[in-house]
């Protein structure tokens, strides 16, 4: 179990790897879909600025 | 879920790093563009929320209150509640730029793992520029980056156009570096440019406020600051990486 901490779990099984890569990035986009992508108005007053300065579509 | 910690982990820190010196970099290069073109917005009677101003005007028509128009205006801008200006508006925008430099990085992190890993600060810095012309480059070019008060599509479509030109561009990048076949590379060259062929939602009249230079300098600034951030994500993914696994390069043996 030593060679799965040494690199970010080689010795995990392809299906396991899979899963959790897919999981990471879905959470990956989860995140700036909310913080960019939400229309919320509050979380959109709150990353004004930010989703101007990153060219996300805004208002 | 060892790799999923690890991802997380490495995305955590590369996104902490990049988003703050994205922050910094926005607070020199876009935010006084952006209050800037607040300025204008304002004298303008505020056009900017474009889709709120006329559902303002049918409730006052049909409520036949008649309030003021400068109030009328007033409940249009206002819409929820919203940081006040200065530390507390810079503050939310730091932490706006840290959480979603996170996502970014879990993106990048995942998405490269699947391709071996990112084996050191170089090739993060190529990585990086991937990430730059996926989620900048290309939606740029269909929709370039707006300031407040000009005028704009449907936000909804706009959104979808713009995560649909990501998957495409992401696809036709991946097809070209990781397939060594010539269909795939015209195929993928097809899935870069169909996004720009349907063409990104317009607006109904370009008529704006905002000087033409104003909105050019804002359209610089935005494309170099994010193409910075994506070459520091991608590179402090690659250290940190190295740093973790114990070897900086030839990682890719160890990855299936």
């Amino acid at each position: 179990m030593t060679t799965a901490s040494v690199s970010l779990g080689a010795s995990v099984s392809s299906q396991s790897r899979f899963m959790q890569l897919a999981l990471a990035a879905l959470l990956g986009i989860f995140v700036m879909g909310f913080v960019g992508f939400s229309h919320i108005d509050a979380v959109h007053n709150a990353a004004h600025d930010y989703r101007h300065s990153m060219a996300f579509p805004c208002h | 879920m060892n790799l999923f910690r690890n991802v997380v982990f490495i995305a955590a820190i590369a996104g902490l790093v990049a988003g703050v010196v994205l922050a910094c970099m926005q607070a020199y290069a876009t935010v006084p563009l952006i209050l800037k073109a607040e300025v204008y917005e304002q004298a303008g009677g505020g056009h900017h929320h474009d889709h709120a101003a006329p559902a303002a005007a049918n409730s006052n028509a049909m409520s036949a209150a008649a309030p003021a128009p400068a109030e009328a205006t007033a409940a249009a801008e206002d819409e929820g509640w919203a940081p006040a200006d200065g530390f507390e508006r810079f503050a939310f925008s730091v932490l706006a730029n840290i959480v979603t430099g996170i996502g970014f990085g879990l993106i990048l992190v995942a998405v490269s793992e699947f391709a071996g890993g990112i084996g050191g600060w170089r090739q993060g810095v190529f990585w990086g520029l991937a990430g730059f012309a996926v989620f900048t480059l290309a939606p740029g070019l269909g929709l370039p980056p707006e300031l407040p008060a000009m005028p704009a599509a449907d936000l909804t479509q706009r959104q979808i156009w713009w995560w649909a030109t990501v998957a495409a561009t992401a696809a036709g990048l991946g097809l070209i570096a990781f397939r060594k076949s010539l269909p795939l590379a015209i195929l993928a060259v097809l899935l870069i440019v169909a996004p720009h062929v349907v063409g990104a939602p317009q607006p109904d009249s370009y008529e704006t406020a905002i000087p033409e230079g104003l909105h050019h300098q804002f359209v610089v600034a935005v494309t170099v600051t994010n193409l910075v951030f994506w070459l520091v994500l991608g590179a402090v993914v690659g250290v940190v990486r190295g740093r973790f696994t114990g070897t900086a390069t030839s990682l890719r043996d160890s990855f299936a």
